[in-house]
């Protein structure tokens, strides 16, 4: 020490410290980024649904975030749970994915059920958020689809552009057309073609999905194999007798399979968390998706083919625990 | 090898805060008048107290001996006289036995070691007894006894030397390397020597280039290659260091040896080249004394025994009442509750965190998002587990492997949702290890 000895030392109070386990310093991550970003990456998509379906479009979303965010803080105070949760923005993203998967046409009434049916029957009823095995805003989108079959499967046709787009004219969904009523690939592309709002814009999903596969949001292997299969097998199934569908790229581009494969299906809570069992999930979904859509009942299969797999998650995950680090040698020693 | 930096699967990327002290040269702590040493300072059996109140005692003298084949003996940090034998706040918030020696400011050496200079011909069993006697631990936090790593039981044909330091804020071993950059490849060239090999090889993560490039100017001279790894927590890790560097995977519950490798932390060579060369045991260590909070941030040469107060009042004291005084870096230090804790061998860091890095968290269900299982080094599924600690289902756990979790706290880190991963691993460990030990006695 030098001169400056009569400087006081200020030293730290022992009393104050906090003793916890380690690590002491953390990612910064939150629940609540991760949401904001999915939202984000559906801005595009958003946008996209109002060009072509006008205002009518942001209502529905409106109604619907506001919905989901509504019922899960009524649920909260019903079951006396802390009401914070609403906070973290999975119940608004809940809704926003919901109003992506009606059409513009919905009615208000619709909006609301949807919502409570996701936040409710699909979400709280398993314990909130973390805990549910399916897809919210898809088990909302499939009991309403069973419930009001004609109201969930009339579209409104897109007039791009147009702020006021009225109910009037209705259209059919791509995929229910066949022959000459097929849409050209640019209007799918590009979302010039009937269905739900997250439905239509390729070009607008693919946009989201990009930002969400940049920030690490979601894995690659889903929406890959998801795609790659459908794909494969409408592609297959349209070489064979191509009366019998349209070519793969029409799949693709066509219906909900890049919403699905880009935001339903990458849902954390209800995908496998290891990179394999992500692979077995998208080609499973890609199956059961192409099945329903070039053999089954109804035009698209999508929502139910997440739902299915959702179903079989767990499984996947257990069968597709990795082998830790350091595991082989072990086997190999004891064979020894 | 290939100069392209070598690394491990997973791992993190936390800020590494090195800045503050990296470019303070190592300072050395004036004599003190007390000095307070904690008697059990390694992992496996504590050492047996041979000295009694009112002993006088040199510099250098036997404290305590070691008690078994992993155990190490203590030696006196000055000169002067046994004030007291109790117990004194230790590292894990709870009392522990402690030697006071209250210095006479001679500051005499006893004559405990023979110099062998001449290592180069000495007999490897001369040497390795020498790191037996001298009290030499893992220095860069573990704590375990260097010569019982000198001693395997299987062929091993790669010596690796730990200069990753990838835990945040540490500067000690950085400073270490490029000040006494000459001792760390002398330390190095001796273990060669007692294993029985050639040649040894220094691993150091890019963020320390001036260190790399002083230890490349000097290495061809001691046999010993440098190689540069990726930044990327936790590095340091013997496992992952091993696997970065040879490409071998120790297999769980295993040891280096059992891959043919024995790792070294580069403060513990140096303390083997000083007890080889000039005789000295381990009484003294470089410790950086950090944190935002902290005045003057830096790295210090301390005896053990040195109080942690003693250590932040060289540092200028704070600015600010720190959140939280560690010992070790941020990732997988202590936590403490006192100032009287003093430094012991593997106190590489004193390290005082703001309260702007520990808000208080509330610890939100899984979402299952997967951050967990991609940063894991280990590559089990740490949500999982956690989940299954969470239902008391131990033995999921353990069939889960949480055995193989090193604890490095990665996990933990990366959480969107503050679940306290890395504890239940540590309460899941604890849990199987009670049971087998319940069994054992039926």
């Amino acid at each position: 020490m030098s001169e400056s000895e009569t400087t006081v030392v200020q030293m730290p109070d022992a009393t104050k410290l906090v003793v916890s386990n380690s690590p002491h310093i953390r990612g910064g991550e939150t629940i609540s980024k991760i949401m904001v970003q999915v939202f984000i990456a559906l801005m595009p998509a958003a946008i996209a649904a109002v060009w072509f379906f006008g205002l009518a479009a942001l209502e529905v979303m409106v109604l619907c975030v506001m919905g989901c965010m509504a019922v899960e803080v009524l649920w909260n105070k019903a079951a006396k749970k802390p009401s914070g949760s609403w906070k973290d923005g999975s119940a608004a993203l809940t809704g926003l994915l919901l109003a992506m998967n009606l059409s513009s046409g919905a009615p208000w009434w619709i909006c609301i059920l949807g919502s409570l049916l996701a936040i409710v029957l699909g979400k709280q009823l398993f314990g909130g958020l973390g805990y549910n095995p399916f897809n919210p805003a898809l088990v909302a989108r499939v009991a309403l689809l069973i419930g009001f079959p004609q109201l969930m499967t009339s579209w409104i046709a897109p007039q791009p552009g147009n702020w006021l787009a009225c109910d009037a004219l209705t259209g059919a969904t791509p995929l229910a057309a066949t022959g000459k009523e097929l849409a050209s690939i640019s209007d799918l592309f590009y979302g010039n073609v009937g269905g739900c709002l997250g439905e239509t814009s390729a070009l607008a999903l693919l946009l989201g999905g990009a930002f969400l596969l940049f920030r690490r949001i979601i894995k690659w292997q889903i929406p890959a194999s998801f795609i790659a299969t459908v794909a494969i097998i409408t592609g297959l199934a349209h070489h064979v007798n191509p009366e019998l569908t349209p070519p793969a790229l029409y799949h693709v581009l066509a219906g909900g399979l890049m919403i699905g494969a880009f935001f339903m299906a990458t849902d954390m809570v209800t995908s496998p968390m290891t990179a394999n069992g992500a692979l077995i999930f998208g080609v499973g979904c890609g199956v059961i998706t192409s099945v329903i859509r070039v053999w089954g009942g109804y035009p698209e299969g999508v929502s139910f083919s997440i739902l299915f797999m959702n179903a079989l998650t767990p499984l996947i995950d257990r069968y597709t625990i990795g082998k830790p680090f350091g595991y082989i040698r072990i086997k190999k020693e004891t064979a020894q | 090898m290939s100069d392209k930096p070598r690394k491990f699967k997973g791992g993190v990327h936390p800020e590494d805060s090195k800045a503050l002290s990296a470019s303070k040269p190592v300072q050395t702590a004036p004599l003190l008048g007390k000095y307070t040493v904690i008697v059990h300072q390694n992992i496996g059996a504590p050492p047996e107290i041979v000295v009694k109140k009112g002993d006088l005692v040199k510099k250098g003298q036997l404290l305590a001996k070691a008690t078994g084949f992993v155990s190490v003996p203590l030696h006196a940090p000055t000169s002067g006289t046994v004030t007291a034998i109790e117990k004194c706040p230790g590292p894990a918030c709870v009392s522990v036995p402690a030697i006071e020696i209250t210095a006479d400011g001679q500051d005499e050496w006893g004559s405990p070691f023979e110099p062998i200079a001449d290592w180069q011909n000495a007999d490897p069993a001369v040497l390795k007894q020498r790191v037996v006697d001298a009290g030499i631990v893992g220095m860069g936090g573990a704590g375990f006894p260097s010569h019982v790593k000198l001693s395997p039981t299987k062929p091993v044909d790669t010596l690796i030397l730990n200069g990753a330091e990838c835990e945040p804020y540490l500067t000690a071993d950085h400073r270490l390397m490029l000040e006494q950059t000459e001792d760390v490849l002398l330390g190095a060239a001796i273990l060669a020597r007692i294993l029985g090999l050639e040649t040894a090889v220094i691993g150091v993560e890019a963020n320390k280039p001036d260190a790399i490039s002083k230890l490349n100017a000097f290495a061809s001279n001691y046999n010993v290659t440098v190689q540069t790894l990726a930044v990327n927590y936790p590095q340091g890790a013997e496992k992952q260091l091993i696997y970065a560097l040879t490409g071998r995977e120790v297999p769980i519950g295993g040891l280096p040896m059992d891959v043919g490798c024995v790792v070294q932390n580069v403060a513990s060579a140096v303390a083997v080249a000083d007890a080889v060369i000039k005789g000295h045991p381990s009484i003294e260590r470089i410790t950086t004394v950090t944190g935002e909070p902290v005045v003057n941030p830096g790295n210090w040469r301390f005896r053990i025994g040195t109080p942690i107060s003693k250590a932040i009042e060289l540092a200028g004291g704070v600015k600010v009442q720190p959140a939280k005084l560690l010992l070790g870096g941020p990732m997988m230090g202590f936590a403490q509750n006192s100032l009287d804790v003093t430094v012991m061998k593997n106190t590489s860091g004193i390290l005082l965190i703001p309260v702007e890095q520990v808000s208080q968290y509330t610890s939100e269900p899984c979402i299952r998002c997967g951050r967990c299982v991609e940063a894991c080094p280990m590559d089990i599924l740490p949500a999982t587990i956690s989940q299954a600690v969470e239902n008391e289902r131990f033995d999921w756990a353990e069939q889960l492997n949480v055995a193989a979790c090193i604890e490095c706290g990665s996990c933990s880190y990366v959480c969107p949702s503050h679940r306290p991963l890395n504890q239940h691993f540590k309460r899941a460990k604890a849990e199987i290890l009670a049971a087998k030990r319940k069994q054992q006695k039926k």
